[in-house]
């Protein structure tokens, strides 16, 4: 018998193992997250010990080998990135910028005594990382950035902005991306040095859980030992942003989850002309669809995390799964939205919460044309940019 | 010292539960699930450990059930437990409360615990008797429905549900308790504690491993049979107080809840 919250039986193809951890962090979830996270929204802010508390499950950084980190597989980490942004979007960026983009960074690219400084840290919530790339004039084209570092002696000095940040205002360290004479260049920039700033940047509308912030640089001085040694072309960063772009191919199937599930219930117990709105072919119809497009987003999902595994998957099938994924999950959460009638505009429910997130979801980690336009230059060999 | 919990893998909390009209047995099909209430158990036995008053050398979770029950044990482990017990043998299936009591007994005697503690009812079955049976072949004092244990010099104290109010009862060692959801909050298995419970012992029995006479368990060992089942009388229809004076509203809630004794 098909069951509603997992039509296709997708359950069937996990092992016991992700099984397991995919109820931890569902419970977690439930439990300390659902129950707030609409006042946090609200308010936008989001708890400084959430960090901590994610570390201790052993969430920050999951996917990398030592350190303190516990070297799951990427399945696993798509798994945790759905569950948590079945809670919320901004939940799941925190892990994503966390894990995916300063922690991979450090990982990837950094010295063994970056690694051995902060990964132990990064991986327990003690501190918390920040991933600068985007400036005010350089989004999708990270090419153009304008934040330089030139040598003085054995030290750089880093002046310019970073932009759209997350986590930036409290962050301990920053992975800060900057041109130099002789190529792109990552830098680690702990919080207090001094000419470093990181204003927040309020007024969001989207995302609001979740920490986005300035980084501004002003004759920053570093020493050698802050660039990541193995870091020598754009390629480094946008290594990082694959990581996280494949944890949001899953993430955005569970927040469409999350609004699927609030439809589907929310019909069934709604009466409008005497009977559940649930009972009328419109409403079915959209609740079709919905699950329809959960569970092939989640089969999506779980192939590129199955090849990931098995050192196969390129970057431009993460793009697929981006485009794809994060588009579906706008419809769902935009046709739960009207489902939902007046109480679907409120945060008295997930919906407009979801829906609002993920307008940030498809613009930021290369936005949906950027992703198409990244899938068509591997489908026609032809790059069409610029 | 050692402490044995008792642990059972259930259907999920999620699932309708269902009687298979065939068999008169529990529908058992589908997903699948660590009991909650031994999650409770194995926080129990973690907190005497943690609490350090007792030295705890061992954990041991032991589970009787067929081959999927192995993922209960994974989860026990997942949860703190240093490694299990798996008592799976044909013989065993259709089991009734006593039987199970005495098979798991027998497993749990090869370890020769100073504790064995369970979750004080199963999710599916609902019986809260298997500790009574399990302390019963053991010869140990048996104590249900405990919700608070603390350490009292050799001994243990526990406060006991009772049907008003607790009953606080002071235990020395060896003992069974079957605690109840209210005695702890059970911690999150961690990443990975989940990805290491594998990696831990993990012993299967079968019958005659585990020393169970086969005669007394089974569907043929077991001496209670279920017969006939009903669906659960329907619930009368609830009564609605429109509220237009409050006074009024709250003093016909009163007047409900004493007519019932519930006050
Ligand atoms: C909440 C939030 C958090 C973020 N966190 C981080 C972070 O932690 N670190 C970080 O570095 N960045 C972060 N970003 C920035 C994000 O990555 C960028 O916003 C994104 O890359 C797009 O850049 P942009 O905003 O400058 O848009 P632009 O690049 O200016 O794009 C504007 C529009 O033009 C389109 N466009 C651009 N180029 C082309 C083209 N060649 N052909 C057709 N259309 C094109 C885009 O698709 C888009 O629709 C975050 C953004 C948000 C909203
Ligand atoms: C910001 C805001 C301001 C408002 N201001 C006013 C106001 O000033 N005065 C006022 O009177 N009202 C106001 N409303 C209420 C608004 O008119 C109702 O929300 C609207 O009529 C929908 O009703 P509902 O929210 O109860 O949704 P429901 O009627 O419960 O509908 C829920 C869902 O079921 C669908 N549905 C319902 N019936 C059927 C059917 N037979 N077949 C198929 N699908 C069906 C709907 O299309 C919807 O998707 C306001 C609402 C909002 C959000």
């Amino acid at each position: 018998m098909t069951r509603p919250h997992d039509f296709l039986d997708i359950d069937f193809l996990l092992s016991d193992e992700e099984r397991e951890i995919r109820d931890m962090v569902r419970r977690f979830v439930a439990e300390q997250v659902t129950p707030y996270v609409g006042e946090w929204f609200e308010q936008a802010t989001i708890p400084r010990e959430l960090a901590p508390a994610l570390g201790a499950l052993g969430l920050l950084g999951m996917h990398l080998e030592g350190y303190g980190c516990a070297g799951a597989s990427a399945t696993a980490y798509g798994i945790t990135c759905m569950e948590l942004e079945a809670g919320d979007s901004g939940v799941r960026s925190l892990v994503s910028v966390q894990g995916s983009l300063a922690m991979f960074a450090i990982h990837r690219w950094g010295s063994e005594e970056q690694k051995q400084e902060w990964l132990p840290k990064l991986a327990t919530g003690e501190a918390i990382g920040c991933f600068g790339l985007t400036e005010p004039d350089a989004g999708s084209d990270p090419g153009a950035m304008r934040t330089h570092a030139r040598r003085d002696g054995e030290d750089w000095i880093l002046n310019g902005q970073k932009m759209w940040i997350t986590n930036g205002s409290v962050a301990d360290v920053a992975v800060v991306w900057a041109r130099t004479d002789e190529g792109i260049r990552g830098f680690l920039v702990p919080r207090d040095t001094k000419g470093f700033t990181a204003p927040e940047i309020h007024r969001k509308l989207s995302l609001r859980a979740s920490v986005t912030s300035e980084l501004v640089l002003d004759d920053v001085r570093l020493p050698a030992a802050a660039q990541l040694p193995l870091a020598t072309s754009l390629r480094a960063p946008l290594s990082c942003l694959n990581e996280a772009r494949y944890g949001i191919v899953w993430g955005a199937i569970g927040a469409a989850r999350a609004c699927f599930e609030a439809a589907l219930s929310y019909s069934q117990e709604r009466v409008a002309f005497g009977r559940p709105i649930a009972a009328t072919q419109l409403q079915q119809a959209k609740l079709a669809e919905m699950a329809t497009e959960v569970n092939r987003g989640l089969l999506l999902a779980l192939h590129l995390g199955r090849l990931k595994d098995a050192g196969r998957l390129e970057p431009e099938q993460v793009s697929m799964g981006k485009l794809a994924n994060v588009g579906a999950a706008l419809r769902v959460a935009r046709t739960a939205r009207q489902v939902l009638g007046a109480n679907g505009i409120t945060l008295e429910y997930p919906v407009i919460r979801h829906m609002n997130n993920l307008e940030s979801v498809i613009t930021y980690e290369g936005t949906a044309d950027v992703h198409a336009l990244v899938v068509g230059g591997a489908l026609t060999g032809i790059q069409a940019f610029r | 010292m050692k402490i044995c919990v008792l642990v059972k893998e259930v259907p999920d909390a999620a699932v309708d539960k269902r009687i298979d009209p065939a068999t008169g047995r529990m529908d058992r099909s589908g997903e699948r699930n660590l009991n909650p209430y031994d999650t409770h158990a194995i926080e129990t036995a973690m907190q005497l450990r943690e609490g350090g008053q007792l030295e705890v050398d061992e954990i041991v979770a032991v589970t009787m059930g067929p081959e999927s029950a192995v993922r209960a044990l994974h989860k026990a482990v997942s949860l703190g437990a240093d490694r299990s017990v798996h008592v799976c043998d044909d013989a065993l299936a259709g089991s009734d409360v006593a039987a199970t009591g005495y098979a798991l007994a027998k497993a749990v005697e090869r370890e020769a615990p100073d504790l064995v503690l369970l979750g004080q009812q199963s999710d599916d079955g609902e019986c809260y008797t298997i500790g009574a049976v399990v302390a019963d072949h053991l010869k140990m004092p048996s104590l249900t429905q405990v919700v608070k244990l603390d350490v009292d010099g050799d001994a243990l104290r526990l406060e006991r549900q009772a049907e008003y109010g607790y009953d606080t009862v002071r235990v020395r060692l060896p003992a069974v308790i079957s605690v109840g959801d209210a005695i702890n909050e059970p911690r999150y298995p961690s990443l990975k504690a989940i990805m290491g419970a594998k990696k831990k012992p993990l012993e299967t029995l079968d019958a005659a491993g585990a020393g169970i006479d086969v005669a007394l368990v089974g569907a043929e060992g077991s001496r209670v049979a279920c017969g006939d089942f009903h669906d659960p009388p329907a619930k009368p229809a609830g009564q609605i107080i429109e509220d237009e004076n409050t006074d009024e509203t709250v003093a016909q809630i009163v007047a409900w809840l004493e007519e019932r004794k519930l006050i």
